[in-house]
């Protein structure tokens, strides 16, 4: 685990760069950390993903699997893989400063 | 941690489902990872994108000792679907997709699905006969092209 700097704010992540509290997030770190994922312009579509990750996270206590996320985010599997290449359920989570979803689909 | 697969290729060979499904979770679970894609079917794993049986594959009860149930019992007619039937609703229950649906899944998240032409000729089929989520119609030596530079998973 380390404590980074991102935005002006100090943050744990973890070794795979995920939150270890998301209490700690907010939206330019969020922003901050999808460019460094490769994300620029983070449109509207990408942050109705984030927006939605961290809404199941604090509702449920996990993110979303990929599946899970086509089914109720509004978004299509489709457009998940265009809005996020490298993977919609692990880049989301990371940009919206929640653990990295568990589950296999 | 060494170096992360940038790409796999998952050869699937078997027409049962329990044949099926782990090539269709590497392949889905690589995209999820942000890992490129392929999955390439041949022999009896063309069942899984044929349009005529890939609604009705079912789990293999004879000879298969992983599932517990002794051959003879296995081979007694309507055990097949019985324990078929039974998986699947454990399956749904826990939002595992069915095969045609996976097969439409893994196609959106941009990974190449191809039917192997030596058993695609062996059986008598066309492009017609599978979904529409097929790719191609391509031979081991152009798998192997496409194959190149990652790892090749073989079920």
């Amino acid at each position: 685990m380390t404590t980074t700097t991102i935005a002006g704010c100090a943050v744990e992540l973890n070794d795979e760069g995920f939150f270890e509290h998301p209490e700690q997030w907010t939206r330019e770190i969020g922003e901050q950390i999808a460019r460094g994922e490769g994300i620029d312009p983070v449109t509207p579509q990408h942050w109705k993903v984030i927006d939605f990750m961290r809404a199941a996270y604090f509702a449920k206590g996990t993110g979303p699997t990929v599946r899970v996320l086509g089914k109720t985010s509004g978004v299509t599997i489709k457009e998940l893989y265009q809005l996020f290449p490298k993977g919609p359920a692990k880049v989301a989570a990371k940009i919206a400063g929640i653990p990295k979803p568990k589950g296999c689909i | 941690m060494g170096e992360s697969i940038q790409k796999v290729s998952v050869v699937i060979s078997k027409g049962s489902l329990d044949g099926i499904y782990p090539g269709l979770i590497m392949a889905n679970g690589a995209r999820a990872e942000g890992i490129e894609a392929n999955l390439f079917f041949t022999f009896f794993g063309l069942d899984a994108i044929h349009r005529k049986h890939h609604e009705h594959i079912k789990i293999s009860t004879v000879g298969n000792p992983g599932l517990h149930v002794p051959t003879l019992v296995g081979g007694i007619p309507g055990v097949s679907s019985v324990v078929t039937h039974m998986m699947e609703k454990k399956m749904e229950h826990l939002d595992i997709p069915s095969i045609p649906e996976f097969i439409e899944m893994i196609a959106d998240t941009g990974a190449g699905i191809y039917a192997c032409k030596a058993s695609v000729d062996l059986f008598g089929l066309s492009k017609d006969d599978f979904v529409e989520q097929v790719d191609d119609i391509i031979t081991v030596g152009d798998f192997y092209d496409r194959a190149a530079g990652g790892q090749i998973i073989f079920t």
